[in-house]
């Protein structure tokens, strides 16, 4: 008699009565076909070209608070920006991409670590005309309704009794509800307050808010206008409260990205995050020249879930990450 | 100092350990503005006296997993300020005051073997299991026969809980009842 070899079941996914199920209805995917379509219909009617980029890259955008999935020298892309950003010096027109964007440890209601995102840029174009077609894209899926516009310092005024620019720490940090976790600075606070405060202001006013000029410090990869204050010359578009597109007046000067980024890999070294490898790609196609453009991204899960009323990403998602 | 917990998983149902008290969470959730710091407000309910707030936490910070496990151990006796709990293996006791023994209190029978929850060695709770088996003690005699109606009666149980049961049921009786809703289930089957 053979003896019978020990088979190691470890491995073997455990076989669970409801996980493998979709957390997405029919109805609910069905919406996000059309959604996508429509999108691509809207594009395609203003002459946009639809291109794609790589997800998987030998590179990463540093960003302070956005960390990447990877492994082995390569990275899940957080975002298509700067590869789009080289199609735009390459010489493209106007250009969209719907793609899969990944960022490491954002979960919850509104956050799945991967998720559908658009993404388009107008060369020639000012953020304001972008903001102009980003409300029109968003009622062609959401319906029409009202347009509110607020600076960050307005918003900040109107809906936290606060001035983002010039108020103390500690009249900050008694503009929230309870107590914040200790030794946030400015920029952390603003964004706790935007959350707290400004974001259900949001809600409750209906239709979708455009907010913009934020402190240059969260510029990102948009123009700065030297103020006083400084602003970022970049607009978020909420609606229901929720964030659901940021636009730039893109930053086109290649030393100040390669500043940015640098300062950006010091802050997360500072935070204990690893800092992430420059792209060398991106930062030649700015040394080219990059005409002035204007460029937004889109979260296609939030718009689904907002066009059928849902109240989680999971009901518009067939697999989010706790089923993929 | 326990283990840590990073900021994805303090998921509801987590046990933590906050200003030197244990808590369990109630509801987690992730914020974080798309160019901005990313937090994770949770809602917890204390272990020992029940009071619920609201915590919020940067994601680089890290949170102490509460020291805590839940031990089957038999109920034995209140002597009128504490109830005894005896763990079946060590024969180690453990007492609970009234604000720990809440609202469990009135499904307590001795002898029964009940879910109580250590923090740090010292019992802070108990739970008893979703349905128990109780004999009603007093009750006004039943109606035969009906069993359709609906009706309902005030009975008080051994342990000193009172339930609605129906009209049919007679004192002395045993009967099944949900503790979480405190509801008659069923006329128990010996």
């Amino acid at each position: 008699m053979s003896t019978p070899v020990p088979v190691n079941t470890s491995n073997v996914p455990r076989i669970d009565a409801e996980t493998w199920r979709p957390t997405a209805s029919w109805e609910a995917l069905a919406a996000r076909a059309r959604i996508l379509q429509r999108i691509r219909e809207f594009f395609v009617a203003r002459d946009v070209l639809e291109v794609e980029t790589p997800i998987l890259s030998r590179a990463a955008a540093p960003d302070e608070t956005i960390d990447p999935l990877g492994g082995a020298g390569w990275y899940l892309s957080t975002s298509p920006e700067t590869a789009m950003k080289r199609l735009i010096v390459a010489g493209a027109g106007p250009i969209y991409q719907i793609t899969r964007a990944f960022r490491a440890g954002e979960s919850g209601a509104l956050h799945n670590p991967e998720f559908t995102m658009l993404e388009w840029y107008h060369p020639g174009w000012s953020w304001r005309a972008l903001m102009d077609e980003t409300v029109a894209l968003v009622q062609t899926i959401l319906g029409a309704g009202a347009v509110h516009e607020f600076t960050f310092a307005e918003a900040f005024s109107r809906f936290a009794g606060v001035d983002p620019f010039a108020d103390s720490i500690e009249t900050l940090t008694n503009a929230l509800p309870g107590p914040p976790p200790e030794g946030l600075d400015r920029l952390e606070l603003l964004d706790l307050i935007l959350t707290e405060r400004v974001e259900p202001a949001f809600a409750a006013l209906g239709g979708v808010v455009l907010l913009t000029r934020f402190p240059a410090e969260r510029a990102a990869m948009a123009r700065i206008d030297p103020g006083p204050p400084a602003t970022a010359l970049r607009f978020e578009l909420y609606a229901g409260g929720v964030e659901l597109v940021n636009g730039y007046q893109e930053l086109t000067d290649a030393a100040e990205q390669t500043a940015r980024m640098l300062a950006a890999n010091r802050k997360r070294a500072a935070a204990g995050r690893a800092p992430l490898p420059l792209d060398g790609n991106f930062l030649a196609a700015l040394q080219v020249g990059m005409s002035d453009t204007a460029g937004a991204a889109l979260g296609v899960d939030r718009l689904v879930m907002l066009a059928i009323g849902a109240q989680r990403l999971a009901e518009v998602i067939a697999f989010p990450e706790d089923r993929a | 100092m326990g283990d840590m917990l990073n900021h994805n998983q303090l998921r509801q149902g987590t046990r933590v350990e906050i200003d030197e008290l244990p808590w369990i969470i109630v509801d987690a959730q992730f914020v974080k503005p798309g160019k901005g710091q990313a937090f994770t407000k949770i809602k917890i309910k204390n272990l020992i006296d029940g009071r619920v707030i609201e915590r919020t936490f940067k994601s680089s910070e890290n949170v102490i997993k509460a020291d805590v496990v839940d031990r089957e151990m038999q109920f034995l006796y209140n002597d009128g300020e504490y109830w005894h709990f005896m763990d079946p293996a060590s024969y180690e006791q453990s007492g609970l005051d009234e604000t720990q023994v809440g609202e469990s209190r009135l499904w307590l029978k001795e002898q029964e073997t009940y879910l109580v929850t250590l923090w740090k060695n010292r019992a802070i709770a108990v739970l008893p299991p979703p349905f128990v088996i109780l004999t009603i003690t007093k009750c006004d005699p039943g109606i035969k026969g009906d069993t359709v109606s609906g009706a309902t009666k005030p009975a008080t149980l051994e342990t000193g809980a009172e339930v609605k049961v129906p009209l049919f049921i007679n004192e002395g009786e045993r009967i099944r009842v949900d503790t979480r809703t405190g509801q008659y289930v069923e006329r128990a089957k010996d």
